[in-house]
């Protein structure tokens, strides 16, 4: 097992630029995805690591290896491409074995490995059976086999359950997470779906537009995200925006939307008069006939648990509630909105940027844009 | 709009019983949704009532009219396919236009720009009626495909996975907005998808299908919180609902045929172990902590099996902790999973 650099990592194809100067490390044993939506470069920083793409400029180490200029195969790195790709010929054991087949190993070696990954994927008893006969789950593990056989230095995994069903891609999820504790192999995980990668990740790197915005934690990118991209592209139903503008001093812990005051934790820093967002995700919403802060009920989704409930205030936002399901909101409804205060972002709408609050006194943000 | 009645219907394709005597009637106005895994037959039970498959057995009635053998085009339906299929020579506007333009039902073209207007109003694709079609996101073409649909004001709207191409962001505001339309327009709507999030939020009433069969039908708060067995209990519940062999956590008050015990994630709450409790003890594995809520992964004392607690905002457990267990608002499933009566 092994780290994995990524420094100044920069990728052009033609007049579009793909990937700008991004820089992480992928810890030792690290579960580590790449969030973003389409286009935002994040299959791309995989392929360059994986030796599928060359970068344009930048470098990749694999441990204390520069391995930016070398052949895909002589890194030792396994990739998970579609987890369906098997060869429908061979049964289950020759598909598991075929990676170390193909390099040669002695075959005695090759029947222990196999075993061994077999038992780690929990389909030993599967391993004479064709794979044509086999459930898309029980597919899936045996490609993940493929991988884990070569017991190579880091997983490179691109979107590989993106073709399930919702119901079986949670139950994946979590299989997925329990194998690399097991084996605690480095992993780079490339995804588009936020809660893939919060069920799943140690490290987040959210990118967009070729540029990793944050980097880190889950509940660290969820909390505290460091722009308006981050805060709306985590987190389902996403967080709520309401534009306003003001200028604020340090020290500062109460902003005007319209007419309605707005708690927020304490500013950590001035601003100078211009377009703000006041950001609060649907759970920190409440309901109060006390606030000045009215709304209007578009719907009410019933969820089992809770209950999203969509808004519009009287300037045409629209918002969503995650309330208690025994909450009553009915469509026309008028109500008053309340924040849980020390849960408001506050951000600059030129730019997205989040603004400094007593929410960043814990722990410095880390690597806020890019670094 | 129409009622909508399904007698006895059975469709089998070679050795697969795709559909097996769905018996289902649905009233005009009604937003019914079935929901199932890829081959529980949703797909063929829609394609049935749309003419697009014929029945082996049993009858198909729309607004009181016998449709068994009668021709696709003769059943008044609409259908939004997984997949939109627009026109890609054509304009939006002429794609929104064409069921209009159909030679078996012509419309009037002041009519026609009055409707499609009028439908590109309520999907919100009004500013983009003279882009072609290609021009378009996947967001902005599935809501045209579903516009096609809905210009024609037929006696019955299908619809199959529409959402399911789209990404989650635009599926939370479509899930609202069809809801919206559906109930604006006073539409009935039979609806499938594997989604359970779709079907608790948009659905008058949940059709739960297994392998053909209809098992359960009623309302979302219905089948959620009174599922028929352990089956219907699975697919309804984010993270899935915990069932629990009985002999893995006895003393919970569990009626004599219990074979399985469910509990729900939000129902399942954890305690700091005293010394001597009834309750199951169990050992903290792994904690999801999702931002809007934490799942926490414990394994019960004695056992391989893992059950998942939901809690909102923080928790005091932390990974190896020993834990006891409450269930709360149990339920039980005898041998083969039918529900017993607490």
């Amino acid at each position: 097992m092994a780290e994995i650099r990524v420094h100044r990592l920069r990728k052009e194809f033609a007049d579009f630029t793909a990937v700008q100067d991004s820089t992480f490390t992928v810890r030792n044993g690290e579960f580590f995805c790449l969030l973003g939506p389409s286009g935002c470069g994040k299959t791309t920083t995989l392929r360059m690591i994986a030796g599928l793409e060359l970068p344009t400029s930048g470098q990749i180490f694999l441990g204390d290896e520069d391995v930016t200029f070398k052949r895909a195969s002589a890194r030792d790195i396994a990739f998970v491409f579609q987890m369906f790709a098997l060869y429908p010929h061979l049964n289950v054991r020759r598909n598991i074995a075929f990676p170390l087949v193909s390099q040669g190993m002695p075959r005695a070696q090759i029947a222990g490995r196999v075993e061994q990954a077999a038992r780690v994927l929990r389909i030993g008893s599967l391993l004479d059976q064709p794979v044509s006969r086999l459930s898309s789950g029980d597919r899936q593990r045996v490609a993940l086999g493929r991988a884990i056989v070569r017991e190579p230095l880091a997983f490179l995994m691109d979107e590989p359950l993106g073709a399930l069903d919702s119901e079986f891609r949670e139950e994946m999820c979590l299989e997925l997470r329990a194998l690399h504790d097991r084996l605690g192999a480095t992993t780079v995980y490339v995804t588009h779906d936020q809660l893939e990668a919060m069920a799943m990740a140690d490290t987040i790197a959210v990118m967009n537009h070729g540029v990793v915005e944050q980097l880190g934690a889950p509940l660290e990118v969820y909390e505290r995200p460091a722009s308006v991209f981050v805060a709306d592209f985590i987190g389902s139903p996403s967080m709520n925006f309401l534009p306003f503008d003001a200028a604020l001093a340090s020290g500062d812990h109460v902003v005007r939307v319209g007419s309605a005051p707005i708690e927020v934790p304490a500013l950590r820093e001035d601003i100078a008069a211009r377009g703000l967002l006041c950001g609060v995700r649907p759970e920190h919403v409440r309901f109060s006939d006390r606030s000045a802060l009215r709304a209007q009920v578009l719907g009410s989704e019933y969820l089992g648990t809770s209950r999203i409930v969509t808004l519009a205030t009287a300037d045409g936002v629209q918002l969503r509630a995650k309330v208690d399901v025994a909450s009553r909101a009915a469509r026309g409804d008028h109500v008053g909105l309340e924040f849980d205060a020390e849960a408001v972002s506050l951000f600059d709408r030129a730019n997205g940027r989040a603004l400094r609050t007593a929410r960043d006194d814990r722990i410095p943000r880390e690597g806020a844009r890019h670094g | 709009m129409a009622d909508l009645s399904l007698q006895g219907v059975s469709k089998r394709f070679g050795a697969i019983q795709a559909v097996d005597g769905l018996t289902l009637a649905i009233t005009s106005g009604e937003f019914v949704i079935l929901l199932g895994p890829s081959g529980a037959g949703k797909t063929t039970t829609l394609r049935l009532v749309a003419g697009l498959e014929q029945a082996d057995r049993g009858s198909v009635h729309i607004g009181g009219r016998d449709v068994t053998h009668a021709a696709p085009a003769l059943r008044d339906v609409a259908f939004v396919f997984q997949q939109y299929s627009l026109y890609p020579h054509l304009s939006v506007f002429d794609n929104l236009a064409f069921p209009l333009r159909s030679p078996l039902r012509p419309a009037r073209a002041a009519d026609v720009r009055r409707k499609v207007e009028e439908v590109a109003r309520l999907l919100r694709i009004e500013d983009k009626l003279q882009s072609p079609a290609t021009r378009l996101s996947g967001g902005q073409m599935q809501r045209v495909a579903i516009g096609r649909a809905l210009v024609r004001e037929p006696a019955l709207y299908l619809m199959d996975e529409p959402l399911s191409s789209l990404d989650a962001k635009l599926r939370n505001d479509l899930r609202l907005e069809l809801k919206r339309i559906q109930q604006d327009l006073g539409a009935t709507m039979l609806y499938v998808t594997h989604d359970q999030m779709e079907a608790l939020t948009m659905a008058t009433r949940i059709g739960v299908l297994e392998q053909g069969r209809l098992v359960q039908v009623g309302t979302p708060q219905d089948v959620y919180e009174d599922p028929a067995s352990t089956y219907v209990a699975a697919r309804l519940g984010s993270p899935r609902i915990n069932l629990i062999a009985r002999a893995l956590v006895p003393g919970v008050g569990a009626p004599g045929q219990t074979a399985t015990i469910g509990v729900r994630a939000e129902h399942l709450r954890l305690y700091g172990a005293p010394a001597a409790s009834a309750r199951p003890a169990a050992r903290v594995r792994r904690i999801e902590r999702l931002g809007d809520r934490q799942l926490i992964h414990v394994q019960l004392a004695g056992a391989e099996q893992e059950l998942v607690a939901a809690a909102s905002g923080g928790s005091a457990f932390e990974p190896g902790t020993a834990v006891q267990l409450e269930l709360v608002r149990p339920l039980w499933f005898d041998a083969v999973g039918q529900r017993i009566a607490a």
